[in-house]
């Protein structure tokens, strides 16, 4: 009896051990989005070009990308060329202008090219946190059944792809 | 000199603070207290770290403004919070919900005093036994 108690803190550093192996390597940044299996929150945003205004039943009937962009946002200038890449390849991206002036937008599409199938403005950015968006860049992954299924913050690029496109 | 530059000094500190408050009017004494309150106790979503009243990062500014309207607006501290839960999840309380996942949270020292106590009397016991042997 006595001898199993002498092995108790070895026990405990063996088990402490095996917990904190697991969390090692872990992006201590990264948080899940509280919509995770949500439907995209109602809204009514005005779209960046031609200003009609859309709501939650114009959004794509399919899966697509909702990305939070803004000309102010240096990441976003980064990201930029490789959701041209993606729209190539028929990737469905619904862009969220945040935060920004329309003029700025408009001329940042018309010189890098235009990527979204859908421009909505968010100017002051009522939309954005009622998606519990942290900043721009930022991406949400919209399955099929409209739910909500990841959210990326920060720069999509092909690295985070790999990861995301499961998710489609 | 020395004067002049406390004189300085004093200016600046007093310009700082100025700059620091946001501008915002409340509707009564208690509105204001509330906010000062809710915004110590919700957390950043962006930087991890600091809770809405520390942070500078633009996504804290919008969240103070939007505390500040629903405050004013009428709404409870409770619908502020779930408000907030709803859309940046149970991270933005630096104040942990009583939930079944927070159970060892706020239970879990509890339970170490009273597991350490049993261990102390059982020691007791049995070092009060051998000694009357």
């Amino acid at each position: 009896m006595k001898r199993i108690l002498l092995f108790m803190p070895f026990l405990v550093f063996l088990v402490l051990g095996v917990v904190f192996y697991f969390l090692l390597g872990k992006d201590t940044q990264y948080m899940p989005s509280a919509l995770i299996g949500q439907s995209v929150p109602p809204f009514q945003l005005v779209t960046l070009k031609g200003e009609k205004l859309k709501q939650t039943d114009d959004l794509p009937k399919g899966s697509y990308l909702i990305n939070f962009w803004g000309t102010w946002c240096p990441s976003c200038h980064v990201e930029h060329p490789y959701l041209m890449t993606l729209a190539e390849q028929g990737v469905t991206i619904i862009g969220i202008d945040y935060k920004d002036q329309q003029t700025a937008a408009k001329q940042w599409l018309r010189d890098k090219g235009d990527p979204y199938a859908l421009v909505l403005m968010d100017e002051l950015g009522q939309f954005g946190l009622d998606m519990g968006v942290t900043g721009a860049p930022e991406t949400f992954v919209v399955n099929a059944e409209g739910k909500i299924a990841y959210r990326l913050q920060g720069v999509l690029n092909a690295q985070s792809w790999q990861m995301i496109k499961a998710y489609l | 000199m020395i004067k002049q530059l406390l004189m300085c000094l004093t200016l600046f500190a007093l310009v700082n603070t100025a700059l620091a408050e946001e501008l915002l009017t409340f509707r009564s004494e208690l509105n204001q207290v509330r906010y000062q309150s809710l915004i110590k106790e919700l957390r950043c979503p962006k930087c991890q770290n600091q809770n809405l009243a520390d942070s500078n990062s633009g996504i804290s500014v919008d969240l103070r403004q939007q505390v500040h309207n629903m405050i004013e607006a009428g709404k409870t501290d409770q619908e502020i919070i779930d408000y907030m839960v709803t859309r940046y999840g149970t991270f933005v309380l630096y104040r942990p919900q009583n939930t079944p996942a927070t159970f060892l949270l706020w239970y879990g020292p509890f339970i170490l005093l009273l597991g350490g106590v049993v261990l102390f009397v059982v020691v007791l016991m049995k070092s009060r036994r051998r000694r009357r042997k």
